[in-house]
C-alpha cells in the first residue's frame, strides 16, 4: 500500500507524516503544483502552514493543483487524512463539514492530549471504541466550530470520530471535537499528530500508528 | 554626486562614527566619502559589525578542538557528532529591537539566527532563547509583561510557521532588565561533516546572486543607530511611539521557510561556490565580508536589486536591512538552473553583480559608478579599542525590592513556596507550551523532562543541548559569575548523559567604553575562557551585544552560554523527574551551598555582594562526569542538578516532574537555610537503586526516598519542610496568571 503525502512550501510536518507512513507502508511526498498523485493508494494532508496561512490557515491551499486531485480523489472513495493544517484545508476545500477557529485563548499551543475513539471506521478500525490514545496537539488554529443542524447530523451518522477527553480540550472545539469524517467515511481530519505519537523513544506513545494502520487495514481489505 | 553635496564629519558623527573614524576613512578613501560610502563604513566600523571593543578580548578563548569542524568567523560553528555529521550551531542577539517592538524584534532574531545556520548547508533542527525582562508583577510590571509576551509570541511565530522545533530556554526577571530587555535565540543545524560550506567569495568573473524577499526600507541603520548605541527613555517609553521603530525590521517566517529550502537544495545540488546570509547591515555587509574572506572584490549594481518600494537610494539598497535574504556566488554556467530553482521555490532570485580582482568594493546604478571602497579598509581596518577596566569601587546595580510574597518570619515550607512561586523559578510551561518542541520528529527529551533538550541523532545516538547565563551572579562577581554559567549549561548535560562538544556564547553586556563595564567583560571573558578550557568546551561562535543600557543604568552583565554536547543512546537519555517510589534519593558533587547572591537573597530585597565563593572547576568537573557516566549506564532513575533555589527547590522540581513525592533528611552541618536554598555548583540530586548510588564515582550523600503524595524535609531530626504535591504545583504554576 502506498500513501501520497502532500508537500505545500509552507509545509512542516510532512517529512514527519512521511516516516511516520513508511513505518506501515510505502510513502510518497506530492509536491502541491501537481496534479499526478502518482498512484497512491491514500493521501495525507500534512500539517504545517501552506503557504503562510496569513490569510486564514489552509484557505489558498484548497485552490493547489494538488487539491484538486485530491478533491476528485476523494469523490471516488480514495482514504484522505488531514492533519492539523491538512484538516483546515479539508475543512476549506469542503471536504469536511465545519470550520476550524482560533484557539480560546488566542495563541499557539502545544501539548500531549488524551483523545477518546467515539467511532470505529476507516481510520479508526485499529482502536477499540472508547479507546483513549495519547497524541500531541499543536496549533493556534484548532477549535472546531459546526452549527447545531450539521452537528446533529454528523453525531447520528457517526461523524465525529475522536473527541478530547473530559479535561483536555485546550482549544475550545464544539462538544470536544478533535477529528471528524465525512458522510461516506473516506475523508478524516484532526488537529492532533498522529505522526508524531509512532516512536517509543520520542514521545513516548505509539498510538498514533494506529490511525495509519487502520488505513493500511482499509486500504488491503 | 558633486562635491559640494558631499557629506560631512557631523553626518559621521551622526550615523555613529567617532571624528577620528571618520578622518580614518578619509585617508582609506584617499578624500571624504560620499554618501552611500559613509553609509557603508558608519554599518561595516559599528560596534555590532566591527567588534572594535571586543575583538581583543575574544581572541582571548580557546576555539579549537578535537570535535570543531568550524570555528569563529563563519556563519555559525560546527561540530563533529559522529556519524559523517556535523552539528552547526550559534547564538545571536536581537535585544535593541526586541525593547523597541518585541514581536517583529524576537521573530526576525530567530530569522536571523537560523538563516546563519543554513548558510553554511545545514538543516536547522532546533532553536532556544535565552530572555530578560524586568520584573514582571503588579502595575510596575506591565510593560515588562507587555515585552514578555511579545517576545515568546514573536520566537513562537517564525519557530513554529518555519518547522524548527523551539525545545528549550531560559527567561529571567530582574530589574536592571526593564529599561533594556534581553532577546537572544539560538539554533542548531545538521548537516553532513564535508558539505559544510564557507561564506568566502572566489573565482573572479562568478555571478553574485540575491534571492529572497525583495529590498526595501526597513531596518536601515539597525547594525548601527539600534545595535551599537545606548537606548535613551523614548525608545522604550510605555508610549511606544518611538523614532527607533523604523529600524526595526518584519520578519515572514514563510518567506524564510521557501528561502531555507531553496538554498538547501541549491547547495545539494552543487550549484554554488559559496552563500551567505544578510543580516545586519544588509548587502553591505555580506558583500564585504564575502569579498573580505576570499581576498577578492566585489561588482553590484542596485538598479539589479529587486526592490519592494521605488525610488529607493543607492545607499538605502545596499544598508538596508530587509529580512529573507540570502546572498550567493555562482559560476557562470550555472546561473540558469540557479534561477530556476529560485522560481520553483517561488523566491525571486536576481543576479546583482560579479566577483571581481580589484579588491575593491564597486557599488554602481544602472553602470555609473557611486561608490567605491578598498574592501580590506571596509572590513579590516576598522581601528581596535583597548578596555580600560577598573573595578567599580561602589556598587553599580541597587538592592532589588524585597518580594511581598515571601513574608518576614516566613517557615522554610513558605519560603519554599514562596521560592517555587517566584518568577524566576516558577515553570515556564506558559511560555513553552505556545512553541512547537516537537516537529521534525526527533526531540526526546521536551521542557521541563530533562535539565537539557535531547534530540535524537540518525545513528541512535543523541545531541543534548542547553542555554544558560546568570546575571545576577555575574554582577557580583563577573570572573566566578561567568565560570559558573558555563558549569550550569555543562551540568545540564551531564544531567542528559551528554558530553560536551563545543560551546556558543552571547555577551550581553553595557557600554564598554565606561571603565566598570569595561571590568565587567574582560573578567567575564576570563572565567569563561578557563571553564571552557577546563570542560574542553571551546567556543566555536557567538555574539557580542554591547551598549545594553537603559535611563536608569546597565543591565546586569550577561553572558549567555548555549552548549551542545553528545550521548551516545538516546534510549538512556535522562530524566530529571523522580521515577518510581521506594527508589533512593541522594546529593552528588562538591556541593557547597551559600546564601550569597542566591534567589533567596534577591527576594529578601538584600544588595548584591562584592564576589562569589571561589569553585573548584575541577572537583565540578569530576562530578559532571560521574554523574554523565552514570546516566549513560542506566544506573540513574533521574537526575537534576542544583541550580536557583537551591536544594529544596531542586527537590520539589523532581517531585513535580514526576508526580511523585519523597522523604529527605539533610545533614545540618551548616544553618538550616542555607542547606536548604543556598545556591552554588557542583550539586546533582539524582535517584536510582540504592547500590547503584552508592557506585556513582563522586561523593554522595544519601537524602531520602522517593514515594507519597508530599514533599517531606527534615534538617537533622527536626522535620521543617511538610508541603503536599498539590500546594508545589499551585506554587510552581504562578507564571500563567502573568499571561491570563
Amino acid at each position: 500500500m502506498k500513501f501520497g503525502v502532500l508537500q505545500f512550501p509552507g509545509s512542516c510536518d510532512e517529512v514527519d507524516a512521511l516516516q511516520a507512513a513508511r513505518r506501515v507502508g510505502e510513502a510518497e511526498l506530492i509536491w502541491h503544483g501537481e496534479r499526478d498523485l502518482g498512484g497512491a493508494d491514500a493521501i495525507v494532508v500534512p500539517g504545517g502552514f501552506s503557504y503562510g496561512d496569513y490569510l486564514r490557515a489552509g484557505a489558498i491551499a484548497r485552490f493547489a493543483p494538488a487539491m484538486e486531485s485530491v478533491i476528485e480523489f476523494a469523490r471516488e472513495g480514495g482514504p484522505v487524512l488531514g492533519i492539523c493544517n491538512g484538516f483546515q484545508v479539508l475543512c476549506e476545500a469542503r471536504l469536511l463539514p465545519g470550520a476550524l477557529l482560533p484557539n480560546r485563548n488566542l495563541r499557539f499551543t502545544f501539548r500531549q492530549v488524551q483523545l477518546e475513539v467515539l467511532s470505529s471506521g476507516t481510520f479508526t478500525r485499529g482502536c477499540a471504541l472508547g479507546e483513549r490514545l495519547s497524541i500531541p496537539a499543536k496549533h493556534a488554529w484548532g477549535r472546531y466550530y459546526a452549527d447545531d443542524r450539521t452537528l446533529a447530523m454528523m453525531n447520528e451518522s457517526g461523524q465525529i470520530v475522536l473527541r478530547y477527553a473530559p479535561g483536555e480540550n485546550f482549544n475550545g472545539s464544539l462538544h470536544d471535537i478533535a477529528g471528524v469524517c465525512n458522510e461516506a467515511g473516506n475523508v478524516f481530519g484532526l488537529m492532533p499528530h498522529p505522526e508524531h505519537a509512532v516512536d517509543q523513544l520520542i514521545g513516548g506513545s505509539t498510538d498514533g500508528l494506529k490511525i495509519f494502520n487502520s488505513i493500511k487495514m482499509t486500504v488491503e481489505a | 554626486m558633486g562635491v559640494a553635496s558631499l557629506p560631512t564629519v557631523d553626518d559621521a558623527v551622526a550615523l555613529g562614527l567617532t571624528a577620528e573614524e571618520y578622518a580614518l576613512v578619509c585617508e582609506k578613501q584617499g578624500g571624504p566619502p560620499n554618501q552611500v560610502e559613509l553609509a557603508m563604513y558608519s554599518l561595516l566600523w559599528s560596534e555590532h559589525c566591527a567588534y572594535k571593543h571586543s575583538k581583543k578580548l575574544l581572541r582571548t578563548l580557546p576555539t579549537e578542538g578535537p570535535h570543531v569542524v568550524m570555528g569563529p568567523g563563519e556563519n555559525a560553528g560546527a561540530v563533529d557528532v559522529g556519524g559523517g555529521l556535523a552539528c552547526a550551531f550559534k547564538v545571536e542577539s536581537h535585544n535593541h529591537p526586541s525593547a523597541v517592538e518585541p514581536f517583529q524584534g524576537a521573530a526576525t532574531g530567530v530569522g536571523g539566527i537560523l538563516r546563519d545556520i543554513f548558510a553554511i548547508g545545514a538543516r536547522p533542527i532546533a532553536v532556544l532563547d535565552s530572555l530578560r525582562f524586568g520584573e514582571p508583577e503588579g502595575q510596575a510590571g506591565t510593560r515588562s509583561r507587555y515585552l514578555l509576551d511579545g517576545a515568546v509570541s514573536g520566537i513562537a511565530h517564525y519557530g513554529n510557521s518555519i518547522g524548527v522545533p523551539t525545545v528549550g530556554g531560559e527567561v529571567y526577571f530582574e530589574a536592571p532588565y526593564e529599561h533594556n530587555c534581553l532577546v537572544n535565540a539560538m539554533a542548531l543545524g545538521l548537516a553532513d561533516r564535508n558539505a559544510l560550506v564557507r561564506s568566502a567569495a572566489a573565482g573572479p568573473g562568478n555571478v553574485l546572486v540575491l534571492f529572497g524577499a525583495s529590498t526595501g526600507r526597513d531596518g536601515i541603520g539597525g547594525a548601527s543607530v539600534l545595535a551599537s548605541a545606548e537606548l535613551g527613555e523614548a525608545d522604550t517609553g510605555a508610549g511606544g511611539d518611538s523614532d527607533k521603530r523604523p529600524t526595526v525590521q518584519v520578519g515572514d517566517p514563510f518567506e524564510g521557510k521557501k528561502l531555507l529550502e531553496c538554498s538547501l537544495e541549491l547547495l545539494a545540488r552543487g550549484l554554488l561556490v559559496s552563500l551567505q546570509d544578510l543580516g545586519a547591515a544588509g548587502l553591505t555587509s555580506s558583500a564585504a565580508e564575502m569579498a573580505s574572506k576570499g581576498g577578492v572584490g566585489i561588482e553590484i549594481d542596485v538598479e539589479r536589486v529587486p526592490l519592494r518600494e521605488a525610488d529607493m537610494e543607492p545607499f538605502e539598497v545596499m544598508v538596508s536591512e530587509s529580512q529573507e535574504r540570502m546572498l550567493c556566488v555562482v559560476e557562470p554556467g550555472k546561473l540558469e538552473r540557479v534561477l530556476a530553482l529560485c522560481e520553483k521555490w517561488e523566491v525571486e532570485g536576481a543576479a546583482i553583480g560579479a566577483v571581481t580582482d580589484t579588491g575593491l568594493v564597486r557599488v554602481t546604478a544602472a553602470g555609473e559608478p557611486v561608490g567605491e571602497m578598498p574592501v580590506r579598509a571596509l572590513v579590516d581596518d576598522c581601528p581596535l579599542y583597548d578596555l580600560h577596566p577598573q573595578k567599580p569601587a561602589r556598587p553599580i546595580y541597587p538592592a532589588p525590592l524585597p518580594a511581598p510574597a515571601l513574608a518576614a518570619q516566613a517557615t522554610p515550607a513558605q519560603t519554599l513556596l514562596a521560592l517555587l512561586s517566584s518568577p524566576n523559578i516558577a515553570s515556564r510551561r506558559p511560555l513553552f507550551e505556545q512553541y512547537d518542541a516537537i516537529v521534525q520528529s526527533r526531540t526526546v527529551r521536551r521542557p521541563e523532562q530533562a535539565d537539557a533538550a535531547v534530540l535524537a541523532l540518525p545513528g541512535g545516538g543523541a545531541l543534548a543541548v542547553s542555554i544558560d547565563g546568570n546575571g545576577r551572579r555575574v554582577a557580583a562577581d563577573p570572573y566566578r559569575g561567568a565560570i559558573e554559567s558555563v558549569l550550569e549549561c555543562a551540568a545540564n548535560l551531564a544531567c542528559a548523559g551528554a558530553e560536551p562538544l563545543g560551546t556558543t556564547n552571547n555577551l550581553n553586556f553595557g557600554n564598554p567604553e565606561k571603565p566598570h563595564i569595561a571590568w565587567q567583560l574582560t573578567e567575564a571573558v576570563r572565567g569563561l575562557g578557563e571553564a571552557c578550557r577546563a570542560l574542553q568546551a571551546p567556543i566555536v561562535g557567538g555574539n557580542v551585544s554591547l551598549y545594553n543600557e537603559g535611563a536608569t543604568g546597565p543591565i546586569y552583565p550577561t553572558p549567555v552560554i548555549g552548549m551542545v554536547g553528545l550521548l551516545p543512546d538516546a534510549r538512556r537519555a535522562g530524566r530529571l523527574g523522580f521515577a518510581r517510589a521506594g527508589e533512593e534519593i541522594a546529593l552528588v558533587g562538591p556541593f557547597a551551598p551559600s546564601l550569597v547572591a542566591s534567589e533567596l537573597a534577591k527576594l529578601r530585597g538584600e544588595a548584591l555582594p562584592d564576589g562569589l565563593p571561589e569553585t573548584d572547576l575541577e572537583a565540578v568537573r569530576q562530578a559532571q562526569a560521574a554523574v554523565r557516566e552514570a546516566v549513560r549506564s542506566g544506573a540513574l532513575s533521574s537526575a537534576h542538578d542544583v541550580a536557583e533555589g537551591g536544594l529544596a527547590v531542586a527537590l520539589a522540581e523532581c517531585c513535580l516532574a514526576g508526580g511523585l513525592g519523597a522523604e529527605v533528611a539533610v545533614e545540618a552541618d551548616s544553618a538550616a537555610e542555607q542547606s536548604l536554598f543556598g545556591e552554588g555548583p557542583g550539586g546533582f540530586l539524582v535517584s536510582g537503586e540504592g547500590g547503584a548510588l552508592a557506585a556513582l564515582g563522586a561523593p554522595v550523600r544519601r537524602l531520602g526516598t522517593i514515594g507519597g503524595d508530599s514533599l517531606r524535609i527534615r534538617v537533622g531530626e527536626e522535620p521543617l519542610i511538610v508541603a503536599s504535591l498539590t500546594e508545589l504545583a499551585r506554587a510552581h504554576a504562578s507564571l500563567g496568571e502573568l499571561f491570563s
